[in-house]
């Protein structure tokens, strides 16, 4: 595989995730995932397998108990607040279940939020890129309007532009089809796809749709907090 | 950052009518400290003013701080001399004309010459120590206000009758004087004269109505058993605000003790400070009671907006940034509510000052008030800076959230 030779994006080694309580809860534990550059991995399982919990964890939204998780190579257990924010907003872009867009904002400042918040183009230039993000998704026609005027579907495509925004090399998604319709979870699946194959990004989507997860490269099954299987699909992508 | 302000401006705008609340909460706050310190300093500045006019505002006498020192001391540093009587000088200014004539060059205001003499006013077995000032009618309006204080006569009633005396309205009533009144007077040094009641006056500072007499140079002089005598130069200036200054100067120059009116009523400046104290805070708790709405609405929104926040933060917003667009909704409140808390404060000054009131002990028949920048600067830098304290700790927490306990819980 010419994979193995390429550095992991991410890294997660021996990963345990405890919710403390009176009973505490293990979300996840030792997990060690590597995902590499060009990757298209969906992890699936049960209800409460741990699925959603590792994806934080990959995204540095949640802390692990135990473990630690790597990104590009750098340790981030030690970082400071700041730069793991700094982290997610370079390098990691968010898909979740509901579209979790700023419903005050219209589609367009919605999706130059993070560029303004990392505040390294000028605004004209943050424009420019949020309406090509958005014309590349079949949205140029609703850059002006607000969240709650579009579609289940739209909304979702303009989530994936406002992760795309600052040109992260990870997409990380969680259930992004869960609360569409079959033919926006197409059209949405269709995207992440192409977004890999066509634009080189690597994506890790947690899906409970076991048909979908089977249609991407890689497929990672948690049950109980534990990887039960990781398989590889599609290896003639890889060489892309 | 733009980013901040935009989203803290959203907030504000998509909670029109709580914003509104706490704004009015601030604006209420911020009117009436500034209404409340404009009748405050206004009150005070009328006390004062009537202090200042009741006497003058530096008052020049024939004594002097230190007894002058002996020749002997003058000449050997260690000649030391004890109980030694000073010696019996003749009293008051010497040449006061000259004296009169250069300082009035750069003094900025006017000078007047008075005889002051203690005396007891004798009439219809009424005794009363009165305090007789001996003045130039002519020239008292550049130093006091005495002209138009009189009331029944105007000042040159006293060229009138021969030994004419005007005395101080609550004088008249102690001792039951009417205009025409044959009064005695009775000094320490034995001199002893009939006086006749010419007119009144009234200043308003109690102390002073009660006993003081004015009389004419010449009648002063007589009662002090010494002619050509003036033991006392008075002077007004345009600004009473720097007697101290122009005290110091004329004293250096003259060699005679110079009193200016904040010497002589020290205590009374330092009772002001003390109400100040009180007024401050009084003003800091209508202010702080003012902030606890900008408190609950932001705390509020971030009760609301805690989705956003963990979308925010999700995307990589720094807790920095989430805090900052708090504090910064809370300056917004805080700000607009000066703004129109400084509008509510004007005209509810301007109100209160419209309010006709009839009190014996006030001369004028609305309340006084003074209307100073500085109020308005002091309330809205207390609004603004307690707005922020106020936002900041739910700013704080909302920044501090995780957000993944939000998305679980969403999801």
């Amino acid at each position: 595989m010419s994979g193995e030779a390429t550095a992991p994006l991410i890294e997660a080694r021996k990963v345990t995730r405890i919710l403390p309580g009176i009973v505490p809860t293990t979300l996840v534990r030792d997990i060690d995932l590597v995902i590499r550059p060009h990757e298209f991995v969906a992890i699936t399982g049960p209800s409460g397998s741990g699925k959603s919990s590792l994806l934080y964890l990959l995204g540095l939204l949640d802390m692990p108990t135990a473990g630690e998780v790597l990104i590009e190579g750098k340790v981030t257990t030690v970082m400071t607040e700041e730069e793991r924010a700094l982290a997610r907003l370079t390098t990691l872009g968010f898909v979740f279940q509901f579209h979790f867009l700023l419903p005050e904002l219209t589609v367009i400042d919605n999706v130059m939020l993070p560029m303004r918040a990392l505040g390294r183009l000028t605004r004209e230039e943050m424009r420019t890129r949020g309406a090509v993000l958005l014309s590349s998704l079949g949205l140029a026609d609703h850059m002006d309007k607000r969240p709650d005027q579009l579609s289940g579907g739209q909304r979702q495509r303009v989530a994936v532009a406002r992760a795309l925004a600052n040109e992260p090399p990870v997409i990380l998604a969680d259930e992004p089809t869960g609360s569409l319709d079959s033919k926006s979870s197409a059209q949405v699946f269709e995207v992440l796809r192409e977004l890999v194959h066509g634009h080189g990004k690597t994506v890790v989507a947690v899906t409970h749709d076991v048909a979908m997860a089977e249609r991407m490269d890689r497929h990672v099954e948690l049950l109980d907090g534990r990887i039960v299987r990781d398989d590889m699909h599609r290896l003639e992508s890889q060489s892309v | 950052m733009n980013l901040i302000f935009d989203i803290a401006w959203t907030h504000v705008r998509a909670r029109l009518r709580q914003t509104g609340v706490a704004v009015a909460g601030v604006a209420t706050g911020v009117g009436f400290s500034i209404m409340m310190a404009s009748l405050m300093q206004g009150s005070q500045d009328d006390f004062i003013k009537q202090l200042v006019n009741a006497m003058a505002h530096i008052t020049v006498s024939d004594e002097r701080r230190a007894p002058p020192p002996q020749p002997a001391e003058r000449l050997y540093d260690a000649a030391e001399i004890h109980n030694l009587t000073p010696e019996a000088r003749r009293r008051g200014i010497k040449n006061p004309l000259a004296t009169m004539a250069a300082l009035e060059p750069w003094l900025p205001g006017g000078i007047a010459p008075t005889v002051r003499v203690q005396a007891i006013i004798r009439y219809a077995s009424h005794d009363v120590a009165t305090s007789i000032v001996a003045i130039d009618p002519r020239r008292e309006g550049l130093v006091s206000d005495l002209p138009q204080q009189m009331r029944g006569a105007t000042l040159a009633a006293l060229y009138r009758a021969t030994n004419a005396i005007v005395i101080g309205d609550r004088l008249s009533e102690k001792i039951g004087a009417r205009i025409g009144a044959n009064i005695t007077l009775q000094t320490s040094e034995g001199a002893r004269m009939n006086a006749q009641v010419v007119g009144f006056f009234h200043t308003g500072v109690r102390s002073v109505d009660e006993s003081t007499a004015y009389v004419l140079v010449k009648t002063g002089q007589i009662l002090a058993r010494q002619t050509g005598l003036i033991n006392e130069l008075r002077i007004r200036l345009k600004d009473p605000m720097i007697a101290r200054d122009i005290a110091t100067r004329v004293e250096r120059e003259t060699g005679y003790k110079s009193v200016s009116w904040e010497e002589a009523h020290e205590d009374l400046l330092s009772a002001f400070i003390i109400r100040n104290i009180i007024m401050y805070t009084v003003v800091g708790a209508i202010l702080l009671v003012a902030s606890f709405g900008t408190y609950n609405i932001i705390s509020t929104i971030t009760h609301e907006k805690a989705r956003d926040i963990a979308i925010m933060k999700s995307l990589g917003l720094s807790e920095f940034t989430v805090r900052s667009i708090f504090v910064v909704e809370a300056l917004m409140i805080g700000l607009a509510g000066s703004l129109a808390g400084f509008v509510f404060g004007y005209l509810l000054s301007i109100g209160v000052g419209s309010i006709e009131i009839k009190s014996p002990f006030l001369d004028s028949n609305s309340l006084p008030l003074a209307f100073s920048y500085k109020h308005y600067l002091l309330a809205g830098f207390v609004a603004l800076a307690s707005s922020v304290i106020a936002g900041y700790q739910p700013a704080r927490k909302a920044a501090r959230l995780h957000p993944v306990e939000i998305i679980r819980g969403a999801t």
